[in-house]
């Protein structure tokens, strides 16, 4: 059934460097990945394994220097979003591509109103007089669930609390009815009630409104709960994607299975520790020429520190980058 | 906010008070005594005859609460006679605060001074901010760019190099080295007795000033560009900024509506804390071109151990302190709504 919804976005190959004194930081390697209209792709990995910088890719949203897009494709709505203009690309940001960021206490510009700071992207984008902005600003507002709409417009953003800054960001987010919401993090830095009402707030939004989103997280239970299919990020590259059911019960890649081990689990007996990955993430300042989750990796196989494994198809829906086979013994074991 | 101003305004008083009282107990410490300066050849008992009809005999408490008395319901009384021509009480024989040196009102003499003062000075802090913001956005937007590497430079020299020195090296230039009857030669000394009466005298207004003008205005600039940068780099890596370009917003709305107006909120309060220092004159600068503003008043009072001179003057500085320093307060609350004062 998804099969049959159109391709909104298909990246290819992309590849994002840093530029700094100490030399090249090579964020994000080679991503590829697509998305349909109205799906929701999770986008998962640690700290620092490039899935942000992926995102404001896309946007050109990182400074530039240090950061440089040095390869790959971006097709947005069939336009090749690297190519386009400057001014284009201002359309497509915000106009037709919302971002949510992972901290709403710092996202809002503290002495502008919140009515004024919805009202932007409105007259902007989608051309409206002042009064029609406020009118739609007010509706926004009324959509992601704060109440008495009209007067807070006029509040500054220091009279909302943490989540309701963020339903005002996604507020701003979606007020042009972008085609796709990138959400990067956009529950980390609230707390666990709070992240579970923008949770609740971000499916009856896409129920409602059907757009496609993105959701960059590095917590595998919201994924589990909202998203169609999963990448998973390792030191700038997706090392693993499937359908989010096909992840959690057949997850193929070694770092996958360990990101799952280290969830506690509900039942059985309560473990002794909390499980962790041993090791540390890799540092990016080389290209990646071998499997970069290697040193850390259960099932290291020789091959995996001579050549980088490419995502190869295990069925259609799900593929992974990883030389070693399930049930194969790794060098390590043996 | 109004509470809050009237409140403020309140404490003023005493803190005023206080200043003054400071003042005139450090004056009075000072050795220097207004017989200083006359001929050694004057006996010491007409020197104290002088002293004694100065009122120098009596006690340190009885001065001072006279030049109270005097400065705050004197000096008010006449102002508000002269402004409506109506005489209050016994207008006639009220005694006022004068100058020991020139026996005229101190309040006459520096009504007389002000306007050079403000026209020079206030002239080059127009200058200076004029000249400095716009270098310091620039500057933080495009940073380590040649613009910036040399706004550096130039704020690193119009900073660290004295007034004096600058001043004199422009008279150098413009005054001695340009010939003069070149459009380039500028008078090294500010002609106060100049009135303003067609185009040919503002021109000449108007060159008498450059050289003044421009020697505040880059040092003031130095500063203020530094503050503007730094500011304003603080304010380009936040967040929000990220927000407002990803709202599609162009860069001239993300840097002069966002980002400029976050980081105008300290360099309006330093803008507002330097005012007092244009009404203070630049007293070396003002010496260098002559330009005979309150700056040097109060040096020569200084010279001639003037006390009811220097004593007024340093007082209405002080006014202009404390003033100024409830201005910030309250553009620093009108600027940034998470400052609240009620």
């Amino acid at each position: 059934m998804q099969d049959a919804r159109a391709t909104i976005l298909d990246v290819a190959n992309l590849t994002t460097v840093f530029n700094t004194r100490d030399g090249m930081v090579y964020a994000v390697n080679n991503v590829s990945f697509s998305l349909k209209a109205g799906e929701l792709l999770g986008i998962v990995g640690e700290s620092g394994s490039g899935k942000s910088v992926t995102m404001m890719s896309l946007l050109k949203l990182l400074p530039s220097p240090p950061a440089e897009i040095t390869n790959g494709d971006i097709w947005f709505n069939g336009r090749q979003l690297r190519e386009v203009s400057d001014d284009e690309l201002r359309k497509v940001r915000g106009g037709e591509i919302g971002f949510i960021f992972q901290d709403p206490m710092t996202s809002l510009n503290p002495v502008f109103t919140v009515g004024f700071q919805i009202m932007e992207p409105l007259r902007l984008h989608m051309g409206l007089g002042k009064k029609a902005a406020r009118i739609r600003a007010a509706e926004l507002l009324e959509l992601v669930g704060i109440p008495d709409a009209m007067a807070r417009l006029r509040d500054y953003p220091h009279q909302f609390s943490g989540g309701m800054r963020q339903r005002v960001m996604i507020a701003i987010a979606l007020a042009c009815d972008p085609k796709v919401l990138i959400a990067d993090e956009p529950t980390t830095a609230l707390d666990v009630t709070i992240q579970a009402q923008i949770l609740e707030l971000i499916k009856e939004l896409r129920h409602k409104l059907g757009m496609a989103i993105i959701w960059i997280t590095h917590d595998l239970g919201v994924v589990a709960e909202i998203a169609d299919r999963v990448a998973v990020m390792y030191a700038g590259q997706i090392v693993e994607h499937a359908q989010v059911s096909e992840l959690f019960s057949n997850p193929l890649h070694p770092y996958t299975r360990a990101l799952l081990e280290t969830l506690p689990q509900m039942g059985g007996e309560r473990a002794q520790r909390l499980r962790s990955i041993d090791g540390q993430p890799p540092n990016l300042d080389h290209e990646p020429v071998s499997c970069e989750f290697a040193p850390r990796c259960k099932h290291v196989l020789s091959r995996c520190t001579q050549e980088n494994p490419k995502r190869r198809a295990v069925t259609p829906e799900h593929d992974v980058a990883c030389w070693w086979q399930p049930g194969q013994e790794g060098e390590k074991d043996a | 906010m109004l509470n809050y101003t009237i409140r403020r305004l309140m404490f003023t008083i005493p803190t005023l008070l206080f200043i003054s009282f400071v003042i005139f107990l450090i004056l009075d410490l000072a050795p220097n005594d207004p017989t200083g300066n006359l001929p050694m050849t004057i006996p010491p008992e007409v020197r104290e005859k002088i002293r004694i009809s100065l009122g120098l005999d009596a006690p340190m408490y009885v001065r001072y609460l006279l030049w109270c008395k005097q400065f705050f319901i004197n000096e008010p009384l006449n102002l508000i006679g002269e402004w409506f021509n109506i005489c209050i009480g016994a207008c006639e024989d009220r005694l006022r605060v004068r100058s020991w040196a020139t026996r005229s009102p101190v309040v006459d003499l520096i009504a007389e001074r002000m306007p050079q003062t403000l026209w020079v000075v206030g002239m080059s802090y127009v200058v200076s901010i004029v000249i400095a913001l716009p270098i310091g956005v620039i500057s933080a937007y495009k940073q380590y760019s040649w613009f910036d590497q040399i706004g550096t430079f130039v704020s690193m020299i119009g900073f660290s190099i004295p007034t004096f020195f600058t001043g004199v090296m422009l008279i150098v230039i413009f005054s001695v080295w340009v010939p003069n009857d070149s459009i380039f030669w500028l008078p090294s000394i500010y002609d106060t007795t100049h009135k303003v009466t067609d185009w040919s005298s503002f021109w000449f207004q108007m060159r008498q000033m450059v050289m003044p003008v421009m020697v505040l205005a880059l040092y003031n600039a130095a500063q203020l560009s530094r503050f503007m940068r730094a500011s304003m780099l603080d304010n380009l890596s936040q967040d929000y900024v990220r927000t407002a370009r990803a709202k599609g917003l162009k860069e001239k709305t993300v840097l002069l509506v966002h980002v400029l107006r976050n980081s105008m909120i300290p360099v309006v309060t330093v803008i507002a804390l330097s005012v007092p220092q244009v009404f203070g004159g630049a007293i070396i600068t003002e010496q260098i071109f002559r330009v005979n503003g309150l700056g040097q008043l109060l040096i020569i009072g200084i010279q001639g151990a003037d006390i009811p001179l220097v004593q007024t003057l340093t007082f209405v500085f002080a006014v202009l302190i404390v003033l100024f320093n409830l201005v910030a307060d309250i553009l620093y609350g009108l600027l940034d709504p998470r400052i609240r004062y009620d």
